[in-house]
């Protein structure tokens, strides 16, 4: 890595520990990392392993017991949870393993979900969101519902409002793992094409060794440390 | 924010559970704005009847005309003050009236009270509102009578060229007249002298005096009541009229309003769930929509929002269907006089807006707790859902 660039994710010591009733059950311990700006990561582990609260704690939807984590030069632990919002909606964008699409709305009015966060225009909005589902190959299915398109589709729209805003950091949580072998293969070539073609920073939680293959870097988790 | 098309979309998935909730936020409402709609038809009813250049003499002590009695020597002094207007004639606008209670037979057997005032040569000239709309007036000496046009067809005979039968005595119809809705159209008019003797009166039960302008109204009223040798309360007219629906309105708007607000609690209480179940089905989406960045607030604000169109919707419905109610005539008994009264719902553009705000209201109040639930859901769990 080059010293003069700072890491897009740097954790230093990170720990985090669940309270259930008066038992504390440790998830991470002591985990240092860093991902460079551009940078396909994966993390891979078992059930458990506290791969999915390291992607939480990384995107700033959860906040480590100790440590530090910093993302683009921010130590996320100095804001607040209105200021943590504000930051995600500017620098993260979200892959989930259900895609989370809004049922009632069109695979357009998804990806300008974010988008209505911004002070852009309604005129820019439908710019960037014809432009995201033009990345993913979704054009012609712009006024479709949720119901209407496929599993892949489904997951290439949440990619595309993922990708809509231009974040820093893109977090995938099992992105292929409601998908069949084809479509999870059409995702991990987006996954391929936004890192090589837009230099975006992506980081996994796969289960699947072959997705995880498609990442330049995969990390192991175990029992909640780093190997 | 959460787009508003998101609300509307999620409310119409589930049109079933969201129309029985507007339908019974609707139905709350029309039941509030029908109700000040009715009190409002009353007072509108009643006080009609007032005219700002008259004033109405009673004997002191008494507060409506069929409790009253006064001395036909009194009317004659009081005619010559200079404020008391004249007809085309020269003769002054004051007449003296008999007003008694009749019991009227109504189909199926019932009885109806109607008020019948014993007119005088000048009680329809100091009325200007009085209209006659078929027939003409009751000749002096005469049985005859008219009838206010909301007792039309109310009883046997009510009709121009009918007879009614009442203190032993057939009375021919011989008019129809309108009073500008007052409450004068519930009422029967008879020549003063024959409706005194068939009830053993020998006097005037009232007086209506009709002043040159209302400027003049306080003027009167202090002369009548400095006058040592009466012993009268003179109000003016429109005062009058008031006086007698307040009770009546007032009552209709305090049962009224207690009903609403009973039954609104049930109202509350089916969005609050239609809200909690719009909640529930959605937690992972509220979830996303947390995660890319929307705050607690925006959540809150959204599930509030959603659940305000319930109740504008249903504030819409219901005071729609209130205003259809103003093709409904009704008669009740007014416990002030006793007699039947005949009004209608009357809507206010000022109605219309609380029963808007009524609606709204209590779709917001239904909506809190669950909006508050949204906005405090942990984002994880939310996502795990």
């Amino acid at each position: 890595m080059d010293a003069a660039v700072p890491p897009m994710v740097r954790l230093q010591g990170v720990s985090k520990v669940y309270r259930r009733g008066s038992v504390e059950v440790p998830v991470l311990e002591s985990v240092d990392l860093s991902i460079a700006s551009g940078a396909f990561e994966a993390f891979m582990g078992p059930s458990g392993s506290g791969k999915s609260t390291l992607l939480n704690l990384i995107s700033g939807l959860d906040r480590p017991t100790t440590g530090v984590v910093e993302v683009a030069g921010r130590d996320l632990a100095q804001l607040s949870d209105a200021e943590l919002a504000d930051w995600r909606s500017a620098h993260v964008g979200f892959i989930f393993q259900l895609y989370n699409l809004l049922p009632v709305l069109t695979a357009a009015e998804n990806v300008e979900l974010p988008l209505l966060l911004t002070p852009l225009s309604r005129a820019e909005r439908r710019r960037h969101v014809a432009a995201a589902l033009e990345v993913v190959g979704l054009s012609h299915r712009r006024s479709h519902r949720p119901s209407e398109l496929s599993g892949g589709e489904q997951q290439r729209v949440a990619i595309a409002r993922a990708i809509v805003t231009d974040p820093d950091l893109i977090i995938a949580d099992e992105p292929t793992g409601d998908l069949d072998r084809k479509s999870a293969e059409q995702v991990l070539d987006l996954f391929e094409a936004l890192h090589h073609g837009l230099r975006k920073t992506l980081v996994m939680v796969t289960h699947d060794p072959n997705a995880a293959e498609h990442a330049e870097r995969i990390h192991h988790l175990e029992k909640g440390v780093l190997q | 924010m959460v787009p508003l098309y998101y609300n509307t979309r999620s409310l119409w998935g589930r049109r079933l559970s969201t129309g029985l909730t507007v339908m019974g936020l609707g139905l709350v409402v029309f039941v509030f704005a029908a109700v000040l709609m009715l009190a409002r038809g009353i007072e509108a009813a009643l006080s009609a009847g007032g005219d700002p250049s008259n004033v109405v003499l009673l004997r002191e002590g008494t507060d409506s005309e069929l409790g009253s009695f006064m001395e036909r020597d009194a009317l004659r002094v009081l005619s010559t003050a200079p404020e008391v207007a004249s007809s085309v004639e020269g003769e002054p606008l004051a007449a003296g009236e008999v007003v008694v209670l009749v019991a009227l037979p109504r189909d199926g057997g019932n009885v109806m009270n109607t008020t019948a005032r014993g007119i005088s040569a000048q009680s329809v000239a100091a009325r200007p509102t009085v209209r006659l709309v078929s027939g003409r007036m009751p000749r002096p000496g005469t049985n005859e009578v008219a009838l206010g046009a909301s007792l039309l067809g109310r009883t046997p005979g009510a009709t121009v060229g009918g007879a009614l039968r009442f203190a032993q005595q057939v009375w021919p119809v011989v008019g129809v007249f309108t009073a500008g809705g007052g409450a004068f159209e519930s009422e029967l008019w008879a020549d003063g002298r024959r409706l005194g003797s068939a009830f053993g009166r020998d006097g005037p039960s009232s007086a209506i005096v009709r002043l040159s302008s209302p400027t003049l109204v306080d003027t009167f009223i202090r002369r009548v009541e400095a006058d040592p040798r009466f012993t009268l309360k003179a109000q003016s007219e429109s005062n009058y009229w008031e006086e007698q629906a307040t009770a009546l309105a007032t009552f209709i708007r305090v049962l009224g309003l207690f009903v609403s607000f009973v039954f609104s609690m049930g109202a509350i209480l089916g969005a609050m769930i239609t809200m909690y179940a719009q909640v529930a089905s959605r937690i992972a989406e509220l979830g996303m929509l947390r995660a890319v960045g929307f705050r607690r607030r925006s959540v809150l604000a959204s599930v509030m929002i959603e659940s305000g169109l319930l109740g504008v919707t249903g504030g819409v419905l219901g005071a729609l269907a209130a205003l259809a109610m103003r093709w409904v005539d009704i008669r009740t008994l007014n416990f002030q006089t006793f007699a039947e009264v005949s009004f209608g719902f009357a809507p206010t553009p000022g109605i219309l807006l609380a029963a808007l705000l009524f609606g709204t209201g209590m779709g917001l109040l239904g909506g809190l707790l669950p909006a508050l639930r949204a906005a405090r859901l942990s984002i994880l769990d939310a996502l795990r859902a």
